[in-house]
This record gives structure tokens, sequence and C-alpha cells, in this order.
């Protein structure tokens, strides 16, 4: 894996990448550590009305919320559902988008601008109106939250993946590997897949900080997991009646979720500059 | 004979990741008035680069200028008022034909937008100096026209069919061979005294390849142009120029009229290139070893790892110009078929 | 050359077009880049096959290699028609049938280290073990010139000249009875040029290969083929064994083409060329002979009937004056 610690080593060197990945990193942190780092880890499920909305302070270092919960523990375990959600929404519409846009890449005709058509329409609808409907019929939870955002999300893996799947297409080494016979499944899996590898993890980073950012916006509407789970986008619309005394409330998740999203945006960024052109500079490094 | 270009010394370094760079290593070379000269070479002699390098559009981030002049008409122009190079002489005096014709227009304008451009600024009835260099300076009405009509004869002079409806066309609506023409039409027009020409029929097929040269020739001949011409095709080089100079990795090698290049050439290099092309009878000969690194290229002589006289001399130090013969020069310790050089 | 009476490849009235679409998709026209070529290929031979741009060497070569289905048209390789196969049998003929690109260096993949560039033809066409594979691998690589060190590095770790050497392996790992080499030295200097041809004579003895020489360079074209075949607009206009042809060319095409290449040490052929204009595009290709619009030959009947490719003493000719 000497290519990982390669990337690495040259996303350092680019301060904004290496911005995000301080972040994404102490999101992770975050998550994990999560009972460990808060200092009232119950608080997620425990109520203390005869402490609510205290400001920030000694024991409280970003103060309370309206059930006297700290508000730095329960961010902290909002941490975890933001991830989960970002990881498993942005999973599975890769799972989804990445074979439908290889099949759509590798095809000439009506199959291929069938998938693409159909990757159009589930573009074209609005990820917070399908998410409000799907909270309707199947209530607001979860996994409700996750399949609307993976619904909407994966068109643009399958249109990434199209896009470089053509393009790879009209590669000589493509063609001559064809030429040396071998079926369209080997070439799929070991020759397009590994050199499109770039642009999917490029998608898949940004992908993160949006849907995260959705997600956060259904839980303010009330349709992501219910309380007592201190879900980010939950704990802002919970602070609307109280702003702007208790300024706190909304302030600490509205930085967290701002934080988490630019981090992946940056390092999305940073992975962008770094996968391909290295890729391109070493190929003419040895024009004579 | 007074000569119209001369490169005395010229080294060029370009600085790169891996290193530096010594892509020209002193070279000297003339071009004498109404003379064609090739300047033959394979990859990475620095041939394109001294045609840069005399033209001064060397790319100014990685190039340096270590040494030397370039004489033209009498001025250096490496320090000369860059102002008056690129006004004077650029574009005028002396003019390029590139090698790719795919890549040398803009492909949005037609071509009487790039051609009228050109005038504009390079037309022989275009003042000197321009106190006013601004884009919107205004052309003139009289001298647009006699200008204009100075285009289509050009046109029509390099052969391309219905001037007038050939200048409203777009770019890629030519063929290569008519851009090409195109090309050698607008390095005409401001009247120079020097055309570069870098590897024009490389990309070219071979009966394209032979109008073009016929005609490049012809047009240089009657008005007294000289050209210098480079190449790696050793063919394209024996038909148009009347001399020939040899470069390999940043040095030259030989120079010697044409006839004399093509039948007796002295340099090892040069005969082993002469040689390397593909005889009728099917014999193949290469040269071994590779072309050198020009970072950390090989002391003295360049080619002394690769040649077959090559002694301890040749390390130390590069050889100076020696005349074999009138006009028949030759940086070597060892000629071949010199009194005192090497066996034929 | 003939030992055997039957070709190693038959090609017969192939027909390969393009369709021209505008904007909208709809096809206004086509694009004839092979339009009834017949050729015929011996075991061990190596025959030239030269034309200029837009002639359809390139397309040709590609059909026979079932890069493009043919559009009319027999290809026979070894007795067997080879046109028309179904996938899995079309891809089995690799084995035998190969093709090396003007930029070798370009077929590799570039995310692949050069060991698994080499193992991988073995990997589809056979079921050897790794060991067994790793020899063979290691007695081409010997072959070509290059050391056990480079199987670690990847593509764009090795020079140009390092990676077509692996491109040549690769394919050699199946030891294909027959290599089309497309454009193999377009753009290479002189010296180089002439390293990679001896390359080709050395590998072809060793591996007792027939090549399909397609070039648009003369003069290499002398040197190493023993056969030639002239191709213009789509169709061969002359075929014929190299020294003849070069000696006393039939067809006007064929004349204009070797009148414009440089004789060095000779006369300076621009002076006598005279074959003027450019050859038409293959979307609008001339009814009759497509040469008419430059011969010099031309006559009316030129521009009516098409001259078919005719049986001459030594080779074959379409023309109806030669």
């Amino acid at each position: 894996m000497s290519a990982a610690w390669f990337v690495l080593a040259r996303l350092a060197r680019d301060r904004s990448a290496l911005l995000g990945l301080i972040l994404i990193a102490l999101l992770v942190v975050a998550a994990l550590l999560a009972p460990v780092l808060a200092t009232h880890p119950d608080d997620v499920f425990e109520l203390h009305p005869a402490e609510r909305l205290r400001a920030p302070g000694a024991g409280h270092w970003l103060g309370t919320d309206r059930m006297g919960a700290d508000v730095y523990s329960r961010l902290l375990f909002g941490a975890r559902i933001t991830i989960l959600i970002g990881v498993i929404a942005v999973g599975a519409s890769l799972l989804v988008g990445v074979p439908v846009g290889l099949v759509a890449g590798y095809y000439h005709g009506w199959l291929s601008d069938l998938l693409m058509r159909v990757s159009d329409v589930f573009l074209a609808v609005p990820q917070v109106v399908l998410a409000i409907a799907i909270a309707q019929t199947l209530g607001p939870s979860l996994p409700n939250v996750i399949l609307a955002l993976s619904a909407t999300y994966w068109p643009w893996f399958a249109r990434v993946v199209y896009a470089e799947t053509r393009a790879l297409q009209k590669e000589v080494f493509v063609e001559s590997t064809a030429a040396l016979g071998a079926s369209p499944w080997r070439l799929t899996a070991l020759h397009v897949l590994p050199n499109i590898a770039s642009p999917i993890i490029v998608r898949a980073s940004i992908g993160m900080g949006f849907t995260i950012l959705t997600a956060a916006a259904l839980g303010f509407l009330g349709l992501g997991p219910p309380p007592p789970t201190p879900e980010w986008g939950r704990t802002i619309a919970e602070s609307r009646e109280f702003l702007p005394d208790a300024w706190w409330y909304a302030t600490a998740p509205g930085v967290a979720i701002f934080l988490t999203v630019m981090g992946f945006n940056l390092l999305g960024d940073g992975l962008r500059d770094v996968l391909d052109p290295r890729l391109r500079r070493s190929r003419t490094a040895r024009d004579d | 004979m007074t000569e119209l270009l001369s490169v005395r010394g010229l080294s060029v370094d370009f600085v790169t990741d891996g290193g530096v760079a010594q892509v020209l290593d002193g070279i000297n070379l003339d071009v004498g008035p109404g003379e064609v000269v090739g300047l033959v070479g394979e990859s990475g002699c620095g041939k394109t680069t001294l045609a840069r390098a005399i033209l001064g559009i060397l790319p100014t981030g990685p190039a340096r200028i270590r040494g030397g002049e370039v004489r033209f008409k009498g001025a250096d122009l490496l320090r000369e008022d860059p102002a008056v190079v690129n006004d004077r002489v650029r574009g005028r005096a002396i003019t390029f034909i590139p090698q790719d014709p795919y890549t040398s227009f803009s492909p949005v304008f037609p071509v009487r937008t790039q051609i009228m451009d050109l005038m504009k600024w390079k037309s022989p009835r275009a003042d000197d100096g321009g106190r006013t260099r601004s884009p919107f300076r205004r052309y003139a009405r009289e001298r647009y026209r006699a200008d204009r009509d100075a285009v289509l004869e050009a046109l029509r002079g390099v052969q391309i069919p219905e001037p007038t409806r050939a200048l409203r066309r777009l770019p890629h609506e030519f063929s290569g061979g008519q851009r090409q023409r195109l090309m050698i039409a607008m390095a005409l027009l401001p009247q120079p005294d020097l055309i570069i020409a870098d590897e024009p029929t490389t990309s070219l097929d071979v009966t394209i390849q032979a109008q073009i040269l016929r005609l490049l020739r012809a047009l240089v001949k009657e008005r007294g142009v000289s050209v210098l011409f480079t190449t790696h095709d050793l063919g394209t080089a024996h038909e148009i120029c009347d001399r020939v100079v040899v470069m390999y990795a940043g040095q030259e090698m030989e120079a010697a009229p044409a006839d004399v290049f093509f039948a007796r050439a002295a340099h090892p290099y040069t005969r082993r290139l002469l040689a390397s092309v593909p005889s009728p009878g099917g014999e193949i000969r290469d040269i071994p070893g590779d072309v050198p690194s020009l970072i950390g290229p090989p002391s003295g002589c360049r080619f002394h790892p690769r040649c077959d006289y090559a002694t301890a001399e040749c390390r130390e130090g590069r050889p100076a110009l020696r005349a074999l013969a009138q006009e028949h020069g030759v940086r070597c310790y060892h000629p071949v078929g010199a009194p005192d050089g090497a066996d034929a | 050359m003939r030992v055997t009476a039957a070709p190693l490849l038959e090609i017969v009235d192939l027909v390969r077009h393009f369709p021209v679409r505008n904007a909208f998709g709809r096809r206004t026209g086509w694009i004839r880049a092979v339009d009834g070529l017949s050729l015929a290929v011996w075991p061990g031979e190596t025959l030239g096959l030269v034309g200029e741009s837009g002639c359809g060497k390139s397309t040709l070569g590609k059909t026979v290699m079932g890069i493009y289905t043919p559009t009319a048209g027999d290809i026979r390789f070894a007795g067997r028609e080879i046109g028309h196969l179904p996938a899995r049998a079309r891809r089995a003929i690799a084995r035998d049938l190969q093709y090396v690109y003007q930029d070798p260096g370009a077929s590799l993949d570039p995310r692949w280290k050069v060991v698994h560039s080499l193992h991988e033809p073995l990997k589809i066409h056979t079921r050897l073990a790794r060991a067994e594979r790793e020899q063979q691998v290691r007695a081409i690589l010997a072959a070509v010139g290059l050391p056990d060190a480079h199987l670690d590095l990847y593509p764009h770790e090795l020079s140009g000249g390092q990676q077509r050497r692996v491109a040549l392996a690769r394919i050699l790992t199946l030891r294909p009875r027959m290599v089309i080499l497309d454009e193999p030295t377009s753009g290479l200097d002189v010296s180089v040029q002439a390293s990679v041809l001896k390359l080709f004579r050395n590998l072809q003895a060793a591996f007792a290969l027939t090549y399909v020489f397609i070039s648009h360079d003369l003069a290499v074209v002398r040197a190493m083929c023993a056969r030639i075949a002239v191709m213009y607009l789509g169709t061969i206009v002359e075929v014929g064994e190299t020294a003849a042809v070069f000696e006393k060319p039939r067809h006007p095409y064929t004349r204009s083409l070797l009148a414009a290449v440089p004789r060095i040490g000779g006369r300076r052929v621009t002076l006598d060329f005279v074959l003027e204009g450019e050859p038409p595009s293959p979307r609008d290709v001339p009814s009759g002979c497509r040469f008419r619009t430059r011969c010099p030959l031309v006559q009316d009947v030129c521009a009516v009937e098409e001259p078919r490719l005719r049986e001459v003493e030594g080779g074959a000719v379409a023309c109806h004056f030669a």
C-alpha cells in the first residue's frame, strides 16, 4: 500500500487538503472516542431539567440544552450519527451507481441510453421532497433518511463512472488488451475500474460532505431520527425557540456541521489534485 | 561574405525537476544571405531550442541563457532592447513556420482575421516603433487594402485555390498541407530576411511534403530570403538545403555544403547517422548506445561514449572547429578521411 | 517465400465503412475507409502495406484484428473465416494473430506493473501454472533484450524504447503466427528506427513470425519487406515483389509516390515532382478509378469503370492502362 502513503504525503503538502484531512480526523476521533471524551456521557438519554439552558462554563464547556443535557457530550455522540449516515448513504450510492455507470459506459445502445435516462430521472428528484414523502409514508427515522439520500445521490456516481468509462474506452491500452483477447468482464474489472478509482474516490469524498449537509437539513425538518438521538440537525431545530439567548445551543452543532462539510470538500479537492495529475505527470516525464 | 545570422558560443540551460539540463553547449552557427541552411539532428539534440533562442521565444520560466551571442545583421539580439527586437525583428525580419499545422491557427477565427491581424503589426507598410501598441489602434483603410491585396497575392503564390473565398474560411476547413502553405504565405508577407522553419513537413504525407518543399525552395530563392530549416529527416534536408549542420545532444558536430555533406561527411556521428537510413539492400545499421541525458551530459565531445574512434582527449575537452575544406567544418579530433584523422 | 500453397491470411473484397452523422445523429454519408480490398499474405513473409494518410491502412489492420467488424467481405486466417465470428471465438484467434500499435507504450495499462502485463495474455489464453508462466515471461523478456529487473517497474518508469519492447514481449508470450505492425517506426529518429527494425528482424527469425508491415515510409518498407502492396483511398492499387515495384512501378499513383521519396546522394526529387493536389476525402470517393482526379494518364473510361486488380507478371495492378 505504498501508493496510499505516497498519496498521503502529497496531500500533506497541500495546505487546504491538509486542513480537510485534520477536520475529518477530528470527526472520526470524536465519533470513536465519544464515550471517553464526553464529560457527561449519559446525557444522551438522561434529563436534568434543573440545569437547562446554562451558558458555557466550567462544568459544561458548550452549555446545556433545553433538557439540561450537556451540549458538548451530545455533540460528540452526534458525530457518530453523522458519520454513520454519511458512510452508509454514500456507500449505498456507490454500490448502485458504479455498476450502473460501468454498464452504461461499456455498452453503446439502448441499454446505455436507458440507464442514463433513469439516472437523470433520479437526479431530478429533490432530495428533501423525497425524504418528506418517505417520512410521511414510513415514519421519520435514521434508515429512512439514509434511504432518501442514497436514492437521490447514486446518479452522481453513475455519471462520473459513465463519462470516465467512455473516455477510457478510447485509450489505446484498453483497445489493445481487448485485442489480446481479454473478455469484457476482465477488461472492466481489472483495467477500467482501477483506472477510474480516482474520480470515484474524489466523488465519494465530496459526496460525504454533501450528504451530511442534506442529512442535517432533513434532521432539522424533523424527518430524521427521533429524539433523544443527538443528531446535529435536529438539535438546531430544537434550539430555535430559545434563540438568540441560548446562542450556544444552535452554534455548536452548526459549527460542527460546517467544519465537517468543509473538511470533506477540502479533502475531496485535494484528492482530485493529487490522484490524477500524478499519473499524467509521471507519464510525460519520460517523453524524449 | 558577411553572415546574415551569426550565433557564437550560445549556451542554454533548462531548469527541470530532475536537475539542470544543459540543452545547448556553445553552439556556433552561420546563415548567409539567400541561403537555406538545414539544422539536422535527432530528438533531444537541441535544434528546436536553438531555433527558439534565435527568435527569443524560449519559455521564460525554465530556460536560462548561460552565454553567447546571436548576431543578426550585426546586432546581438540577446542584448538589444527587447521592445525593439519584438517590434522590428520577431515576426518581421525573422519569421517562423511551426511544425504542427494542426495547432498553429486559432480554431475560432477565420483565416482572414488571423492573417490581417499579423499584417496590422508586421506588414512592410506598417510604421516602425509605433508609439501606441494598443490593440485598439486604428488600421488605416488604404493600408488595410494594400495589405489585403498583398495577402491575396501571397495566397496565389502558395497555390491556394480561390484566395478570396479561402480567406473567409476557418482553419479546420483546410488540410494539413494547405495549412502549411498558409503558414508559408504568412512567413513571407512581412518580407523577412530570414525564415526559421521548425520541421514544417514532418507531419505531412510524402507526396504533399514534396509539393511543399518544392514550393518553399522556389519562393525563397525567388526573393533571396534565407531559411534555417530544422529537421530530423536527412532526406528532407537533401531536398531543400544548400548547407547542412548536424547537431547531437546540444553540440553542433559538422557543417558542410549539402553535396559535400552527403558524399563526404567526416564526423563519426554524421557518418553513423547517414548509414542508419534504411538502405534498399536491406542492411540495417544502428548506433549502439543511447542518447545521453542532458542533465550531467558526457564531458568534452558528447558523442564520445558511442564513438568508435574516441580517445582520452575526446573526453577532456570539446574539439574546436576544424576546417577540412572550403566551407566544410567539423568539430572532432578524429574526423574520418582527414590526414591525421580516423580511417574511413 | 511460398513454401506452402495456402496463404496464412486471405482478405477477399473487404469493406469497412463508417457512418457520418450530423448533429442530430442522422446519417449523412459514409466514410469508405476500406472499400473492396483483396490481399493474400503467405506464411513467413513480411508484406509491406504502404499508403498515405486517409488510405485506410490502419482501418484495414484493425478490421483484420477484429477491433472493427467488416461491413462486407471475408477475412480468412489459416483457412478459417474470422470476420464474422462470435465474440468468444474471435477472442481465441488472438493467440495466433496479433497487432502492434504505433505507440506501443500506450498499449500498456499504466497502473499495472510490467510483470502483470506480461502474465496477462497467458492468463487469458492458457491454463498454465504460475511457475510455468514465469518461465515463459522470463524467456520472452530475454528475447526482446530487457533485464529481469524491469518486471517490477511501471510503464512510466521506462523509456519509450523499453516500453516498446515490453509491448512486443506481451504479444509474443502467446507465440502468435502473424503480427500486424501498424506504423511501427513512425516519428522515430533514424538511428532509433534502425534499432527497432533490427529487433523486428531478430524476433521474426526467433519466433517464425509472419509480418504485415503497415507504413507510410517507403525507405523502411523497401528495406524490410519482400513484397509490397500499395493502398489508395481504401483499395489496393498495386502489389508485387518489392524490388520489382520500386524499379518499375506500374500504377501511376505508385510512380508518383516513389517519385516523391527523397534520394540521398541523388538528384533532388522535388525538381521533377509533378503530382498536384491532395487525395480526395474517403467521404467523397470519385466514381470509377479513385485516382483519376490526380492521374496524369486519365481518360474518359476512368470516370466510368473502376479498374479491378489484374494479375500481371510478378504481381497485380488496378489500372486500365498499366
